[in-house]
């Protein structure tokens, strides 16, 4: 009789982030939602509303940034329905009966989510620069962009991932992404904080998309990340270390019931 | 001298350790152990009091809904944690040695836990990977499995198509890349149809055959029978019997000889010993002053014997088999069109 060995953290989350790669993959219409979504608002803000915002037709270069952010949102919230639907179904709990660390499959479920949501990104960029969305930024800022958004993406996936371990059903999970997706919303991403009442615009200032959004748009410009660059690291970090250590806390108690 | 004797201690208990874990498997230690087991959920208790001790050999855990039937097999799978008592499960504690009996433990749950988007060989090799084999051994293990779940020809299918049986089938496939001590079954024929509930018998047994300890729950009282050398009855999160099932049925008592009617129906029965002479005296009686009834030998069935230990029978007459399941259905979408 041969016990089985099992495997390690880093293979498990090798063979984890595979499969999860392969799922999104093969959820063709997930897939395509998460990139025309952010292109149909894209469109409806810049032609339909574009014009009242701002006449002069410079509001693309500023609704960029802000339709990226949300793009990312969309892509993450089928974490939560995926981390949910493997918890619903048995997965999780056969993988607890094997010599295996479980919670290494939320892993794979964080990064393949990262990857499709880097991709969206792109094509969202360049269906912008298709309809007219000139950046001025320069190799240096490319990477400084790409570096932020994924650690956005990350940090909101984090998030997706702990709530997916929360939620009742992958129905409950995908419900909770709505809210979230609503952050970008009340951000500068689509008008400056400036022109909202006063207790929208406390809200606005202080929350993690705007100082992303302020510090993305910067650097397309072909400026420098300035001080809401650090704010934007500082909150994208934090809320993926405060989403790690609590799904660490709460994943032993979800799932021993 | 005492010094010399301490110094050889270390080796001596190496020793030990050795023999035991050479003949661990051949002696007849018990695979399961349970003492005092007590488990609640948000304060109602579901198993208390629970005393059970296991050899090697298929084991049906046999008990009617909700009688804790599930909650023992995840506490054994060290799945969930245990409240009061002691379990040990190959000889190990689950509480401090849940890795080292995942090692050694395979389990098959209620619901067939395989991944709806990725085929019935990548769902094999997966797991093989993840159990710690290499890709290439895990291909070649998942070949050899399919090939005898019989799954071959829908080996590059996505699982999303598969039937009820086929999921189960390959569901089991899963728990046996690696040859565990013991398999856990939670109900695996449960909404199987009766061909696909043979098949995986047949499976069960050829692994019982090559050394493997079987634990299974179930509600079907013909699967306990057929299966398992041991029979547990569960109840009310108690044990309430335990032995191979002959001897449960014996509990209930001899054969008795039916004396039925034209229409076959049951007229009265007659006990007997059940021995030739026995069952002759009876059937005599019979024909001196009935002689054209009809008779019948009828030995007590594991349903008789759950009637006899538990007061009620093990699974509700409307859900006893899948068959009947399939008729509700069917009933259902004509009342629907109906209305």
């Amino acid at each position: 009789m041969s016990a089985a060995p099992g495997v390690g953290v880093v293979t498990a989350s090798r063979i984890f982030i595979g499969r999860a790669t392969r799922h999104s993959l093969r959820d063709v219409e997930s897939l395509l939602m998460a990139v025309i979504l952010p292109v149909m608002l894209m469109v409806v803000f810049v032609y339909v509303f574009g014009g009242a915002i701002s006449p002069t037709g410079e509001y693309l270069d500023y609704v960029v940034p802000g339709i990226i952010l949300i793009c990312s949102g969309f892509g993450a919230a089928s974490t939560a329905v995926g981390v949910s639907r493997d918890l619903t179904t048995g997965t999780i709990n056969r993988l607890r009966t094997m010599p295996v660390p479980s919670a290494t499959v939320l892993v794979g479920h964080t990064i393949a989510s990262l990857a499709r949501n880097l991709f969206a990104t792109v094509v969202v960029v360049l269906v912008a620069v298709a309809i007219g969305f000139r950046p001025d930024a320069g190799p240096l800022q490319w990477v400084g962009v790409a570096g932020l958004i994924a650690l956005y993406i990350l940090a909101i996936t984090s998030i997706f991932a702990m709530l997916g371990l929360l939620a009742k059903s992958p129905e409950a999970a995908n419900g909770y992404g709505f809210i979230l997706l609503f952050l970008p919303y009340a951000s500068s991403a689509f008008v400056p904080v400036e022109t909202m009442p006063t207790w929208l615009r406390g809200f606005a200032e202080h929350q993690p998309s705007t100082p992303v959004i302020e510090a993305t748009r910067s650097m397309l410009a072909g400026g420098g990340p300035g001080s809401q660059g650090l704010v934007a690291v500082v909150w994208c970090v934090g809320v993926i270390a405060v989403a790690i250590a609590l799904t660490a806390w709460f994943f032993p108690r979800r799932v021993a019931r | 001298m005492k010094a010399l004797y301490a110094a050889r201690l270390p080796t001596v208990y190496a020793a030990l350790c050795v023999c035991h874990t050479l003949f661990m498997p051949y002696t007849n230690a018990p695979v399961i152990e349970v003492t005092g087991l007590g488990k609640s959920y948000d304060g109602t208790p579901v198993l208390s009091g629970l005393d059970l001790s296991l050899t090697s050999g298929v084991h049906a855990l046999l008990g009617p809904n909700g009688a804790g039937k599930t909650t023992l097999v995840n506490i054994l799978t060290t799945l969930v944690p245990h409240d009061a008592g002691s379990v040990r499960v190959l000889g190990l504690e689950t509480r401090t040695d849940a890795a080292r009996i995942r090692e050694r433990i395979s389990v098959t749950g209620q619901f067939a836990a395989v991944d709806d988007v990725l085929t019935g060989a990548e769902n094999l090799v997966m797991m093989g990977r993840l159990l710690g084999l290499s890709v290439r051994d895990a291909r070649s293990r998942a070949a050899v499995l399919l090939e005898r779940f019989d799954l071959d020809s829908a080996a590059s299918r996505r699982v999303v198509g598969y039937s009820g049986g086929m999921r189960r089938r390959l569901d089991l496939a899963v728990s046996l890349i690696q040859t565990p001590e013991i398999l856990f079954l939670d109900e695996p024929t449960t909404g199987l149809d009766a061909r696909s509930r043979l098949v995986l018998w047949q499976q069960i047994r050829e692994l019982a055959e090559g050394g493997t300890s079987v634990f299974l729950t179930t509600q079907y009282l013909e699967e306990a029978d057929e299966l398992a050398d041991q029979v547990v009855v569960l109840d009310g999160g108690r044990i309430v019997a335990q032995g191979s099932s002959a001897q449960l049925k014996a509990r209930v008592g001899g054969d008795v000889l039916q004396v039925r009617g034209a229409h076959g129906q049951l007229l009265r029965e007659l006990p007997t010993d059940g021995s030739a002479a026995g069952v002759a005296a009876a059937a005599a009686a019979v024909a001196a002053t009935e002689p054209t009834l009809r008779v019948e030998l009828h030995r007590p069935t594991l349903d008789d014997a759950f009637l006899a230990l538990t007061g009620h029978r093990a699974v509700p007459p409307d859900d006893s088999d899948t068959g009947q399941d399939v008729n509700d259905q069917s009933e259902f979408v004509g009342s629907g069109v109906a209305s």
